[in-house]
């Protein structure tokens, strides 16, 4: 429900970058929307008011890259739980991926995705928002298009064919030219499946030692590379998914600078983990594209800092607790992130002050707001009441026990970090509060 | 000795524990020779040969290795078991925990599968090849024939010769082969040859006839089939073109260099009959050593003392 009450928080630090704000002042929401951020502010007599001060309020964290598992793998998470995750962690809107079973690409399994978290909100027991991403190809095949017109219309936000890279050059073509008409991107999981060739880890000295087949950067360099001179080609928009490699950094940085509609992901672990997490076959470790060297680390990292890479997205990937416990080939890819994200990134990018909250709020909200056409990511009044307040400084230690999502697996289990969230707004309803 | 209660890989075993391995083989070698070959140092020890991907040498070695030592053994293959029949590998482990047996014999197609199981159950782990990580006894039994011919390891060179990336072989034989103090070089076509594999402390050799002329000892692997159709080789006839060992290429070894071979072998793929039958070849003292090594390493996991390896197979 939105703002059947209008609230006022007090106190607390405002850190809205897309207005350049950073400083003590009080907000106001009415209706659901944003009605005033001023000091002193003193709101109509039947507000709630939440005193917060000594903690940030910040725009609503958006996350473009999920896995909700409904519709199929109910055993993994719900569009339910999902949501509920992704307020835990201070987000707001999440963008669910079509590689479900059945897969999103017709108008009636993306609409049936956004009417499901509605319809949970509804019964209040909503999260965050959930904006459905269409398959880009029928059955994720990579041949034939989705009729994105129609799956725009149901609420698709954007196509891809994630975890099923689009393969074939011609395709990508027509989809960077089809998606203008309706002004979405086309999000790529960049993966070239022959140079993959079954691997399962990074290629390298490591893969070599565990005698595992290694996926070697290549793999993921070379699909970018060529989709962005693809999108040179068509003036698409295309958006490169959880990149991994320096070089793929390298190859969008230089995108960039001749002016290719290309944006970019980078994932709390590929910024914070590399291939030796693998070792003792740690399946929680295991994931698509996979944890890579340092020198690959510092480039997703510091292609972040530089805004290169402008947004943070977790590619939330649940996966039931027996499917991870066994042969590390068979062990399906993929990682949760919702519930671990902001705090394992203020841990690793602000505590180590190579950015500051504002910037990390921008690179967890404003900017993906920004880059995909998202309304969110501000507190400028009149916009959705879409907000999240933090604990920038309260230490704790990642327990995986105490997760909303259905899933559990982590490699970040035991790790100490740093910020909390502390409660999450969706439309001026509280849809998360640590109490 | 340090042991512990698996043998899962010789990365993680130091020096001292592969000459402990390879001392305690030495008198259980002369147990094969008797003609009465049994001896009850592990009577009352039940031993499962768990056996999901063919093997017909390591599994009759070990099994032979376990009724010279008096144990109890059940073979399990994965066909015709509840393994075909879908059952999880933490319930195989689960099942044969509930059923007390003491050591557990695995051979299994995916890298880390030992460890998988060592980890889930309180029995003694014996890997006998998983995936393209390791197979320890092989690679102990192959250090016990080197020592044999030239009374040391350190200071040998040793060069792996064909498909170093799929082969466990290899990797096993490279850590136990640094640990000794050996040279360790790879050779074979680059698609073969894992990249970061300098990273482990080894000299990659470009061609065979290089590796010829620079090793002690000559180490053939098994060329399988299944490398044509992954496009990794053009066919096997140029295999043996380029990287067979024929008795003309070996015109340029020293002396007293060795050639082996973990067998099964292709012979005119990756070694030609004349070599391997000739006298350079230590392939069947291989074989002879793979049971007293496994004796061995049974022996000790067991929680019997090297030293006491000689009193145990007299005794009773």
């Amino acid at each position: 429900m939105t703002g059947r009450r209008p609230l006022l928080l007090t106190g607390g630090r405002i850190v809205d970058p897309s207005q350049s704000i950073d400083e003590p002042r009080d907000l106001l929401v009415v209706g659901g929307r944003v009605e005033a951020i001023e000091r002193g502010l003193s709101g109509p007599d039947d507000a709630e008011r939440i005193d917060v001060t000594g903690l940030v309020v910040a725009p609503g964290l958006i996350d473009v890259h999920v896995h909700l598992r409904e519709p199929g793998g109910e055993h993994k998470e719900t569009i339910r739980t999902g949501a509920i995750s992704a307020a835990a962690g201070g987000y707001t809107t999440v963008w669910a991926m079509p590689n479900t079973d059945p897969p999103l690409d017709d108008p009636a399994a993306v609409g049936y995705v956004r009417q499901e978290a509605r319809r949970w909100a509804r019964r209040g027991e909503g999260g965050a928002r959930v904006s459905p991403v269409g398959a880009a190809t029928m059955g994720l095949a990579g041949e034939r298009m989705t009729e994105v017109g129609g799956l725009v219309e149901a609420g698709a936000v954007a196509v891809t064919d994630d975890g099923h890279p689009i393969a074939d050059p011609g395709l990508m073509r027509r989809l960077l030219e089809y998606t203008q008409t309706f002004g979405i991107p086309v999000l790529q999981h960049a993966e070239d499946m022959a140079l993959t060739n079954r691997g399962v880890m990074n290629e390298g000295a490591v893969a070599t030692a565990l005698g595992l087949r290694g996926i070697p950067n290549a793999s993921e360099a070379a699909v970018v590379a060529r989709d962005i001179y693809i999108a040179e080609l068509t003036g698409g928009h295309l958006h490169v998914q959880h990149v991994s490699t320096r070089e793929a950094v390298e190859a969008i940085r230089l995108a960039r600078e001749r002016g290719v509609h290309v944006t970019a992901e980078a994932s709390p672990h590929h910024m914070t983990l590399t291939e030796e997490a693998v070792r003792d076959y740690r399946t929680d470790a295991k994931m698509n594209p996979p944890l890579r060297r340092e020198a690959d680390r510092i480039a997703v990292r510091q292609g972040l800092i530089d805004g290169v890479l402008e947004m943070i997205a977790t590619d939330h990937a649940p996966h039931h607790y027996e499917e991870k416990e066994r042969e590390f080939d068979d062990a399906p890819f993929g990682i949760v992130g919702l519930e671990t994200a902001f705090a394992v990134c203020m841990q690793e990018l602000v505590v180590t002050r190579d950015l500051g909250l504002p910037e990390l709020i921008d690179r967890m909200s404003c900017a993906p707001a920004a880059a995909m056409g998202i309304d969110g990511g501000t507190l400028r009044p009149g916009s959705p009441a879409d907000i999240v307040v933090l604990d920038p400084d309260a230490r704790w230690t990642i327990d995986p026990a105490s997760f909303r999502s259905k899933s559990r697996n982590t490699p970040f289990a035991g790790r100490e970090v740093t910020g909390r969230v502390i409660r999450t707004i969706v439309g001026g309803d509280t849809r998360f509060d640590a109490g | 000795m340090s042991l512990g209660k698996d043998l899962v890989g010789l990365e993680h075993l130091d020096r001292a524990d592969i000459t402990a391995i390879l001392d305690t083989a030495e008198p259980f070698k002369e147990i094969s020779e008797r003609a009465i070959k049994k001896v009850p140092v592990l009577r009352g020890k039940t031993i499962v040969n768990l056996f999901f991907e063919a093997s017909t040498r390591t599994r009759i070695s070990f099994e032979f290795a376990e009724k010279r030592l008096s144990a109890d053994t059940v073979n399990i293959s994965s066909s015709g078991s509840s393994v075909a029949k879908g059952e999880t590998l933490v319930d195989t482990a689960r099942n044969l925990e509930a059923m007390r047996i003491d050591m557990v014999v695995v051979r299994h197609g995916s890298s880390g599968a030992a460890r998988f199981l060592a980890d889930r159950i309180p029995s003694n782990v014996i890997n006998a090849g998983d995936g393209q990580h390791e197979h320890p006894t092989q690679a102990l039994l192959d250090l016990l024939t080197i020592r044999d011919r030239f009374g040391e390891i350190e200071g040998r060179r040793v060069c792996l010769v064909g498909d170093i990336l799929h082969s466990r072989v290899a990797r096993s034989n490279i850590w136990g082969l640094l640990k000794c103090g050996a040279e360790v070089a790879v050779c074979g076509p680059r698609t073969l040859i894992p990249l970061g594999i300098e990273d482990l402390g080894v000299r990659v050799l470009t061609t065979v006839e290089e590796a010829i002329e620079w090793c002690d000892v000559l180490y053939v692997l098994r060329i399988q089939l299944e490398r044509m159709t992954g496009g990794y080789l053009p066919s096997l006839r140029e295999y043996n073109r380029v990287f067979g060992v024929s008795s003309a290429r070996l015109t340029h070894a020293s002396d007293d260099m060795i050639v082996m071979h973990p067998g099964p072998m292709n012979r005119g793929v990756e070694i030609d009959s004349d070599v391997a039958d000739g006298e350079r070849s230590v392939i069947l003292p291989q074989v002879t050593n793979g049971v007293a090594v496994r004796m061995a390493v049974l022996y000790l996991l067991a929680g019997g003392q090297p030293e006491l390896a000689e009193t145990a197979k007299g005794g009773a």
